[in-house]
């Protein structure tokens, strides 16, 4: 959704809707009210000096016995006037400044750099009266110092943002095509750090006009005779005590503005945050009665299984798996496909506000939509080790914490089991390096330390969640490999999720593939190569070069791309880009059958016959043709 | 087009060297790969050749001239890894295209430039496989795939004589890894420009690379023709790279 979009979809929030009507009053009383009521704001009167409210003088009247109330009104344009110059001439400022280091050279960057470092020491409000003490007492003098004063801070900001946007690769991208300096600020840097600018000057408005009556108020800013808020609440403070109403109705109107002004940015804010469309029609339907998957006995199991958010996403449609005891089962899947949510639904970690629903979902013969897994028999590791790490303690703590809150262990107790298990997943002199914080590490070293804190207690299940992605090709097969060690020698079961069917294939016995949330095909490891019966995964398959992937040969692409997670499709979902789809596929969606002996796919035509018997025999030359039909 | 030629290039970061000496040729018209682990300096080769990279020493040669050290409109482009950080948020794909191609001689008539311009960079996003009807697309509105083709057609569209393409297929999806690997042999077969394909995936790089370099802790460890690299490798930084290749046939 662009900015614009969220914009007008902020302004019809209750805040979007104040702010727009306090700007529209504001503008409407600023343009008008010098017309309308200046005449009565600038008669004189000898016979009503000094008259506290009444009928004719609703807010009485000042020394001069002049109208307060029309001077107050009067006096808002005045001060929206300097107010927005001085704001003007702040952001201006911090814009030309901010983005200067990004433009110029290394050098003069660094200059300006400091020099609105040196700039930003200084108080805010000493910069303000020094400066109007140099600019001379007056309304310009005060536009100037209050803007000047606000330079500093908006360059630091621009500084800030621009240096993000700066160092992004789209910036590299454009000066290797050689863009020009002045192009590369207005088409590349300013609309990508435009929303926190215009959010900040909002802000700064209010600042402003804070800043500019305290300067009239204390008779550095506008001069009689003209007149501004700040110089109004001046002339009435002494006569605070007589009547009050005529010194706080100008502090009102500085407070009111200001608050619009706050309303405004608060809106600008909003628009920045990205939101989600409303939810879409699709309701999901409700499961069929609870069954189990397999037999009992099974390690987990779960049972249409799905996880939905209230934007009407569904990732997870009706998942249903199990796993046995010392079991190895790999959940691959592009993008988008649910497999990491389904990981998160078992572990009970999907984010807030999604929503798991099972038939079953049992772990260990619990009910995981009733209580949380016991203790440390689920382990989980993540893709980002250091996300699972606390960068601020060392290692061998965070692992011996585990034991120490699930068991009660003692302190030294927990410790040397910490290094224990770190030495069980090779982190070489692991007496020393547990007292070592992760960043010392390196990333195949942190992966490991993750997978020894899964080990701290007695895991009966380890779910690897693209565990290998963050890491160098030989480091993944250190850590793949000390996942089936670690397997053998607790007999824990596995559930490793990835992307790459050959890591899979390395490490599982069976392998589960996953496509728009749903399972499509079940398989033991030693079908991937020529027996997969599902056309995507024999896509899947045909989509990776290997090492003896003919070269002269196209490789093998799936068209289309797969449908969102908030899509509908009543169908099969692949059938908008499987070559043998055909009217029932997109009608029809097929359930996850067996397929011969030991699999099990969601397809109507698979692509091996179910029971491969001696006269039927399985077709590798399927493999090619299937290739080429995807490509077309 | 062009041929590419490090000579003892180096590449420092603070006191890291990153790059250490290393002689590369690219041939006029070929598909040279270079691979190795993870901070072995590949990237930052890669980024050097563009002028991203910090040069400490050595030279560039794009057909025996030396070529600037710093970021500038080159005879060699850059394709990045990652299409949802190269490409700018803000700018519709058209633009970003268009902004790639050669500077335009002024026109008297107002308009026909940027019409000119616009139409040649439908025809880029043609020749990746892009509807030119929807140039006007900001890349949030694309998916990964679709983005590393604007990535490319944008590198295409400033002409290089050389194009290095750094691990380009690693943040995408497996099924449309192999759709932009078929794409860009296309092209190189098509344009004939010189390319550098960078990638951590030895059986990538074997299916695309006539030639290819290994690169260990920034120094090059084996450099030749891809069959004999890779079938029967000299050294054992490749022969340890090879054995890691995970493949669906093996079993614990």
């Amino acid at each position: 959704m662009s900015y614009a979009c969220r914009l007008r979809h902020a302004l019809r929030t209750p805040v979007g809707l104040t702010a727009l009507t306090g700007v529209l009053a504001l503008a409407l009383v600023a343009l008008l009210g010098p017309v309308v009521l200046g005449p009565a704001a600038e008669r004189v009167d000898t016979g009503a000096m000094l008259q506290g409210p009444g009928a004719a003088h609703p807010l009485g009247t000042d020394n001069l016995g002049r109208d307060i109330a029309a001077r107050v009104v009067v006096a808002t344009r005045l001060t929206l006037g300097l107010t927005l110059a001085a704001t003007t001439i702040g952001v201006l400022g911090g814009l030309l400044l901010g983005v200067a280091p990004a433009v110029l050279g290394r050098r003069a960057g660094r200059g300006v750099t400091a020099f609105v470092g040196v700039l930003i020491s200084f108080p805010g409000l000493l910069f303000v009266l020094f400066l109007a003490t140099v600019f001379g007492v007056g309304a310009t003098g005060a536009v100037l110092a209050v803007g000047l004063a606000m330079v500093p801070p908006g360059a630091r900001l621009v500084q800030n943002l621009t240096a993000s946007v700066a160092g992004s690769e789209y910036v590299a991208a454009a000066r290797i095509l050689g863009v020009g300096r002045l192009r590369m600020v207005t088409r590349h840097l300013l609309p990508n750090i435009a929303e926190p600018c215009l959010l900040f000057a909002a802000q700064a408005a209010a600042g402003t006009l804070v800043a500019f009556s305290g300067l009239s108020f204390l008779g550095l800013g506008v001069q009689a005779p003209s007149y501004d808020w700040g110089r109004l609440l001046g002339d009435q403070l002494d006569r605070l005590y007589l009547n009050p109403v005529a010194a706080l109705a100008p502090g009102a109107a500085v407070v009111l503005t200001g608050v619009v002004f706050a309303l405004v940015g608060e809106v600008f804010a909003q628009a920045g945050r990205p939101v989600r469309p409303p939810a879409g029609g699709a309701v999901a339907a409700p499961g069929p009665a609870p069954r189990p998957a397999r037999p009992d006995g099974a390690l987990l199991q779960v049972h249409d299984l799905r996880v939905t958010f209230p934007d009407g996403r569904r990732p997870v449609r009706g998942v249903s798996l199990s796993i046995g005891e010392g079991e190895a089962i790999g959940l691959v899947g592009e993008s988008g496909s649910g497999k990491s949510l389904t990981a998160q639904a078992v572990a009970g970690l999907v984010p807030s506000p999604g929503l798991v629903e099972a038939g079953t979902l049992r772990f260990e013969g619990r009910d995981l939509l009733a209580e949380r897994p016991r203790g440390t028999a689920l382990a989980m590791v993540f893709q980002d080790p250091m996300a699972s790490l606390n960068p601020a303690l060392s290692v061998g703590r965070q692992l011996s914490e585990v034991v120490e809150v699930h068991e009660r262990a003692a302190r030294s107790a927990a410790w040397a089991r910490a290094v224990d298990r770190l030495r069980a997943v090779r982190i070489p002199d692991a007496a020393r390096r547990a007292r070592q914080r992760p960043h010392s590490y390196s990333g195949g070293m942190r992966q490991r330390a993750v997978i020894g804190m899964g080990l701290m207690g007695t895991p009966r299940l380890i779910i690897a969640d693209e565990p290998t992605t963050a890491l160098d090709v030989t480091v993944q097969r250190q850590v793949l490999d000390l996942l089936g060690e670690v397997r053998r020698e607790s007999g824990a079961a596995l559930l490793l999720i990835s992307h790459d069917l050959a890591i899979v294939a390395g490490v599982c016995d069976r392998v589960l593939v996953m496509y728009a949330g749903r399972i499509v095909e079940d398989l033991p490891v030693a079908n991937l190569a020529g027996r997969a019966a599902h056309p995507y995964t024999r896509a899947l398959i045909g989509a990776v070069p290997t090492l003896t992937t003919d070269r002269d040969r196209e490789l093998a692409t799936i068209p289309g791309r797969p449908p969102e997670p908030a899509d509908a499709h009543p169908g099969c979902p692949f059938a908008a880009r499987c070559a043998h789809a055909d009217d029932r596929c997109r009608t029809d969606a097929p359930e996850l059958v067996p397929h011969g002996t030991a699999a099990r796919v969601a397809c109507w035509h698979p692509l091996t016959p179910a029971a491969p018997g001696p006269g039927n025999p399985i077709p590798e030359v399927r493999d090619a043709s299937t290739a080429q039909e995807a490509t077309a | 087009m062009s041929s590419l030629e490090l000579r003892q290039l180096r590449v420092r970061y603070g006191r890291f060297t990153a790059v250490d000496g290393v002689d590369l040729m690219v041939p006029d018209g070929g598909i040279t790969g270079l691979v190795g682990g993870s901070g072995c300096g590949k990237s930052s080769l890669g980024r050097a050749t563009v002028g991203l990279a910090p040069i400490t020493g050595g030279q560039i040669l794009v057909d025996g001239t030396p070529v600037a050290h710093r970021p500038r409109r080159g005879p060699v482009q850059l394709v990045f890894q990652s299409p949802y950080a190269s490409l700018d948020p803000r700018m519709s794909i058209g633009a970003a295209v268009a902004e790639a191609l050669p500077p335009s001689r002024w026109s008297p008539r107002p308009g026909a430039t940027a019409r000119a311009r616009a139409a040649e960079a439908a025809h880029y996003l043609e020749l990746v496989g892009l509807d030119p009807g929807r140039a006007s697309l900001t890349p949030g509105e694309l998916s990964g795939g679709q983005r590393q083709r604007v990535a490319l057609a944008r590198a295409l569209a400033a002409r290089p004589g050389v194009l290095v393409a750094d691990e380009i297929t690693s943040a995408l999806d497996v099924s449309v890894q192999g759709a932009v690997l078929n794409l860009l042999r296309r092209l190189q077969r098509e344009l004939r420009f010189s390319l550098l394909f960078i990638s951590h995936d030895l059986a990538v790089v074997r299916y695309l690379a006539d030639q290819v370099a290994v690169m260990d802790r920034g120094r090059l460890v084996e450099h030749g023709p891809a069959d004999r690299v890779l079938h029967a490798p000299g050294h054992a930084v490749t022969a340890s790279l090879l054995s890691c290749v995970p493949t669906l046939e093996e079993n614990p």
